[in-house]
């Protein structure tokens, strides 16, 4: 519960229009309660013989009535309602802009799936409260009290009798809510066994079929299909409860005042009127004592979804500009000379280093070559100088400077990285390629395209540049998503220049045509180049071989070669490859 | 990127026509409860009957009782609606609950029918639809269907009937007073459907805005890393709040119908009453009508509007109901392409000799995998193949079982072509451990025998000694009833592939497929692995997917492929003297081990 405390912020801003929805409800309430007392009039007339046209009074004001609760109630939605709306605007805001400020170490051990169940169903359960919920919380609570006040000031002695089920509905309400909030959990456990042994069965099918293993499947899932439906079954027993007995109990009021009614009309105590009136006013209190539950059930589900938005929103970033931050340093300053001053890395709630002891200095201009097996850390490594995590132990200078007192974004716009998973947007190739500025540069985006070999692929698509990528559009083969992704860093000019594995998806013959291309735009800046193949950075001006998290090997590729070590191996292992592959 | 595809593809049909073809087939699941349904729309029509009578009793008890003053008489009436009132409740009870009944059992068929109907399915429908696809007709899609099976049809029912007796009801009180009395309802029906259809296509809207919305936090969290190299992201918040933007002042828009619309039917109803009032006032006056009929009739105004809307929220939950069986039944009529023939051969104590003659294979068409393959392993054999990844090895597994069938050639077991025995047979003979090994959720023991009861402790046991897991079952006090945890997470590779030997051990098939893992374990585990390897094809026809020296070199024969086809075969020894391509991928793939060693 204390957790939507915490929305009180979002409320405040509205502050104006919820208190003015609040008074409209007074109002609409206010007025509702006058109609069943006009009924009760134009009875009252009707039995002791009336004329014609004072009924048609007693029509035209019930319908005036009617008029103006109607524009309260009217007045009502477009204020709290909206207000929600507002508010659940403001939330989903806050929690995107805050989840684009996070940094690796939040993703890396949360699925997206999750967060986006986050950005749906809870943000939804949270505005589901502040919306209908404190709306008909108050209704509700003003509804009874002036229905209370007119039914007591017209017979106590009947009101309460016709209240006398009231307790009995209230803790009805209360006992089959929580039975059923207790037995919907355990069908949603059990729904989500289900989901997960489908899930299961179906990923390890070939080792079902293998086994032979499919009538035992079927059975397990039977066993969890069959104790899901018990579990419906025995929610539904409550479920189909609630209804009856709520409708019996106010029913039972009705029947109750019709009784005491009836004698205190014989007796002369009370009219007919009255009697219409009331019955009026006890079918307008049903809503609301049936709404009671359901208002409960709504902060039942709100609570918990908040208190998950808030241990997100509650996340600091752990990489962000803060007091040791040097302001005065722009991107001019940046020339792009690195280096590694005994820089260890190991990953947050992790034992090993993934990188160890690291010295490397790379100056302004060079190309280094990193190669090494799968795991060396050769893309810990990269991610380390845009500070996508930062170091362990040591540190990392730029021109000299500690690179956690450069401003972040001025840091990462003086970096372009070619990462090894392609990621593009589903948008165009032309905002994909320009997408470090907020226009396109149409020269730019040619000549980098040219400059990443993507030129002449997209030349033969119908729309050019103007193609739509994703499912939306087309999509991209490996090698296309690859140099799209190189045409994007080479548009952003950065400083210094990261390919991680970039061209990997191409053939050897377009490698070598891309890279005598990426010459021209290595040449005045600081590169490094990740690879597998030893081809890509045989040209580099310096290499290093990363094995077992240290720098194993360092040199030029003819001094590598000749020293004989991991290298070498590298080296033969891939000319016999090639000779496999011609076979 | 596939689970948004998936995602992104159902919200475009979250609702459809309803089809009279489909609705057809969905009422067919209704059959076997035939009786039930007859027996719940019955007490509809005794619910509604009774729920209508009550407020005819109103000018009974008010007319003859309490204006003649006849006390006796009231409470007489009165009883009877505390009678009326109480067997409502519990027949409404019951028909609810039985509705409820019939949805779960219906559910459940369905389910039933919809899994044992995927499991029957061969590899190629898993390889071509994601996985969570496939979940979702199981799980989400079949719920969505209660609410027809359930309460749908049977309250649809009930409503007609309500909407019967209330009508009943009043034109028996008083003819012109009802027709009085429903000259509203053609406005009350336009006014209706007008908000309809604004509703509707503001609905539309908003969900084509929540899945605009939803694809982009998606796209952005997934190439978070991206958005922060090119420090984009005050223009991802800004895009963000466009979209966010748009849906909230959509979402205002139909908050505006719904604000516009309620007050409106309130007044329609008001009026509705008004006349009740203006126009049988009047003949109340002149004693026409009695004030008791008035009322009852103002009570039975308030009742004729709910089943009226209720019947066209029914009609939204069959169109919902639509997209899902759509989907459902185009699953259920996915036929396996490999089946079992017709007069299966059975076979009688398998002795595991193996022959491809001329296999050919393409998973896509006209592009070949496998390209005239023509091998022989004889009874108790161990062949290893090897070659560059690519090369067609995995096939020569997928098609031996049958998750594929050969395209041209045919595979003979004891000379039997596969193609004449049963599926399950077949595979009952063939033990494959795969590269990747998957642990199900369960404990150490139900992951070995995958329940199979005819595996006993002692055979498990047996296994666990042979694969050299002792050690590590008794590391444990729970031994091999220690649970496996997401999917095996708290096992190391080295364990869970020997677990996966186990498995195969405890099977004891006449026939073993290993696929060697290539990745690498410490020195230890590495030596259990190989002793490991060694038990297991031990005495039976074994094809290995090499990757260690040391199982090539226990082999009888090495055929090595390349490409699809059969390039060189012989022993370790053979090969390597005739220097070809057999000693260039052992100088790649396996030099380095011997050095080592």
């Amino acid at each position: 519960m204390k957790h939507l405390y915490s929305l009180l912020p979002y409320l405040k801003k509205f502050k104006k229009k919820i208190y003015s929805g609040f008074f409209f409800i007074i109002l609409s309430n206010a007025s509702d309660s006058l109609y069943p007392l006009v009924i009760g009039m134009a009875i009252d007339d009707l039995s002791k013989g009336t004329l014609r046209h004072n009924l048609l009074t007693y029509v035209l004001v019930g319908l005036l009535i009617v008029v103006l609760r109607g524009t309260f109630l009217f007045l009502t939605r477009q204020t709290l309602i909206v207000v929600s709306r507002e508010i659940e605007n403001d939330l989903r805001f806050d929690f995107f802009s805050h989840l684009q400020r996070l940094s690796k170490s939040f993703y890396n051990n949360r699925s997206t799936g999750d967060l986006m169940a986050h950005a749906t169903n809870d943000i939804s359960n949270v505005r589901n409260f502040v919306g209908p919920g404190i709306m008909y919380s108050f209704q509700t609570f003003t509804r009874i009290l002036f229905t209370l006040i007119i039914l007591f000031s017209m017979s106590s002695s009947v009101t309460l009798l016709a209240l006398a089920p009231l307790p009995l509905i209230t803790y009805i309400v209360y006992k089959v809510g929580k039975l059923t909030f207790n037995r919907s959990r355990k069908v949603y456990k059990i729904f989500s066994d289900l989901t997960s042994k489908a899930q299961e069965c179906f990923s390890g099918i070939r080792v079902v079929k293998s086994y032979v293993r499919e009538r035992n499947e079927n059975r397990e899932f039977d066993k969890i299909s069959f104790d899901y439906q018990k579990k419906n079954l025995s929610l539904a027993k409550v479920q189909a409860f609630s209804f009856p007995m709520m409708f019996m109990l106010t029913s039972l009021s009705v029947i109750i005042v019709i009784y005491f009614g009836g004698i205190k009309i014989m007796e002369g105590s009370m009219s007919l009127g009255d009697l219409s009136a009331f019955l009026i006013y006890l079918g307008q209190l049903t809503w609301p004592m049936i709404a009671f539950g359901w208002i409960i059930n709504l902060i039942q589900r709100a609570a918990p979804s908040m208190e998950r938005l808030l241990s997100i929103i509650n996340v600091k970033p752990d990489i962000a500009d803060n007091e040791n931050t040097d302001e005065d340093i722009t991107q001019k300053d940046i020339e792009g000379e690195i280096e590694f001053e005994n820089v260890s890395f190991k990953y947050p709630l992790s034992n090993n280093f993934v990188l160890k002891n690291i010295n490397l200095k790379i100056r302004k201009g060079t190309t280094l070559g990193i190669i090494g097996h799968t795991g060396s850390g050769k893309s810990t490594l990269i991610s380390l100088i845009p500070r996508i995590w930062d170091v362990t132990e040591g540190r990392i200078l730029i021109d000299g400077m500690d690179i956690k007192k450069i401003p972040l974004d001025v840091l990462r716009r003086s970096v372009g990285i070619v990462p090894q998973e392609s990621f593009l947007f589903s948008t165009t190739i032309e905002k994909n390629v320009s997408y470090s500025s907020d226009f396109i540069d149409e020269d730019e985006m040619i000549s980098a395209a040219k400059k990443s070999g993507l030129y002449k692929d997209v030349d033969e698509f119908p729309l050019k540049f103007k193609t739509v990528l994703g499912e939306r559009g087309i999509t991209m083969s490996g090698g296309q998503k690859q140099r799209t992704s190189i045409a994007r860093a080479i548009y952003k000019k950065p400083e210094i220049l990261i390919l991680d594995d970039s061209l990997s998806a191409v053939d050897t013959k377009t490698e070598e045509e891309i890279l005598k291309e990426l010459k021209s735009v290595m040449r005045d800046r600081t590169s490094l180049i990740i690879s597998h193949r030893i081809s890509t950075i045989k040209n580099a001006n310096n290499i290093i071989v990363l094995s077992h998290s240290k720098i194993a090997e360092e040199g030029t590729h003819n001094e590598l070669i000749s020293a004989g070590g991991i290298y070498f191996d590298l080296y033969k292992k891939q000319l016999l490859e090639e000779e496999i592959k011609e076979f | 990127m596939s689970e948004k595809a998936a995602h992104k593809g159902e919200e475009d049909t979250l609702t459809k026509d309803i089809d009279s073809k489909i609705l057809k087939r969905l009422l067919g699941f209704f059959k076997p409860y035939s009786r039930y349904i007859v027996f719940a729309t019955f007490l509809t029509i005794i619910i509604s009957a009774l729920a209508a009578l009550r407020p005819r009793l109103t000018p009974i008890a008010i007319d003859d009782k309490i204006m003649n003053n006849d006390a006796p008489g009231l409470q007489y009436i009165i009883l009877i609606m505390l009678g009326t009132l109480v067997v409502q409740g519990i027949i409404q009870y019951g028909m609810t609950y039985l509705t409820s009944w019939i949805g779960q059992k219906i559910i459940y068929d369905l389910r039933k029918k919809i899994y044992s109907h995927i499991l029957s399915l061969d590899l190629k429908f898993f390889d071509r639809n994601p996985i969570g696809r496939i979940v979702t007709r199981v799980t989400g899609d079949v719920e969505v269907l209660f609410e027809v099976f359930s309460s749908g049809l049977v309250t649809a029912f009930g409503d007609i009937f309500l909407i019967f007796w209330i009508l009943y009801f009043m034109f028996s009180l008083d003819f012109t007073l009802t027709l009085v009395t429903l000259s509203v309802l053609p406005l009350l029906i336009y006014a209706t459907s007008v908000f309809r259809k604004k509703v509707r296509e503001s609905y539309r809207r908003i969900r084509l805005l929540i899945a605009k919305l939803n694809s982009y936090i998606q796209e952005h969290l997934t190439g978070i890393t991206i958005v922060q190299y090119f420090v984009k992201e005050k223009k991802t918040i800004d895009e963000f709040e466009e979209i966010n933007r748009d849906h909230t002042e959509q979402n205002k828009k139909s908050v505006l119908y719904y604000a516009v619309f309620f007050p409106i039917v309130e007044l329609l109803s008001a009026i509705s009453a008004g006349l009740i009032i203006w126009y049988g006032g009047g003949q109340v006056i002149q004693n026409a009508v009695s004030v008791g009929v008035l009322i009852s009739f103002i009570q039975f105004t308030e009742m004729f509007f709910r089943p009226i809307r209720d019947l066209s929220e029914k009609y939204n939950i069959l169109q919902t109901a639509m997209a899902s069986s759509e989907r459902i039944f185009a699953l259920l009529d996915e036929k396996p392409t490999i089946s079992d023939p017709e007069k299966p051969i059975e076979l009688k104590d398998v002795k595991g000799n193996i022959e491809f003659r001329n296999v050919s294979f393409a998973y896509n068409e006209g592009d070949y995998v496998l390209r005239n393959i023509n091998f022989k392993i004889k009874e108790g054999e161990k062949v290893a193949f090897v070659g560059a990844t690519g090369a067609g090895k995995s096939t020569i597994i997928n098609l031996l079982t049958r998750f594929y069938d050969v395209y041209e050639g045919e595979i003979l077991l004891d000379g039997v072509n596969i193609k004449d025995i049963e599926q399950m047979e077949l595979r009952k003979n063939i033990a494959i451990v795969l590269q990747d090994v998957f642990l199900f959720s369960g404990d150490i023991r139900s992951n070995i025998t995958l329940n199979n009861p005819e595996i006993t402790d002692e055979i498990i046991y047996n296994a666990i000694d042979n694969t050299g897991l002792r050690p590590f079952v008794d590391s444990h006090p729970e031994t091999i009833y220690k649970q496996v945890t997401e999917r095996g997470s708290s096992f190391s590779v080295g364990q869970k592939q020997l677990i996966s030997f186990a498995r195969a051990l405890a099977y004891d098939p006449k026939i073993l497929i290993l696929d060697e893992a290539t990745s690498s374990v410490d020195t230890n585990t590495e030596i259990l692995i190989q002793n490991a390897i060694k038990k297991l094809i031990e005495g039976r026809t074994s094809i290995i997917i090499a990757h260690r020296l040391s199982t090539i070199q226990n082999c009888d024969k090495i055929i090595v492929m390349h490409k699809g086809e059969i390039k060189e075969m012989g022993t370790h020894q053979q090969l390597l003297e005739k220097g070809g391509l057999y000693f260039k991928l052992y100088q790649l793939q396996y030099k380095e081990e011997e050095i080592s060693e």
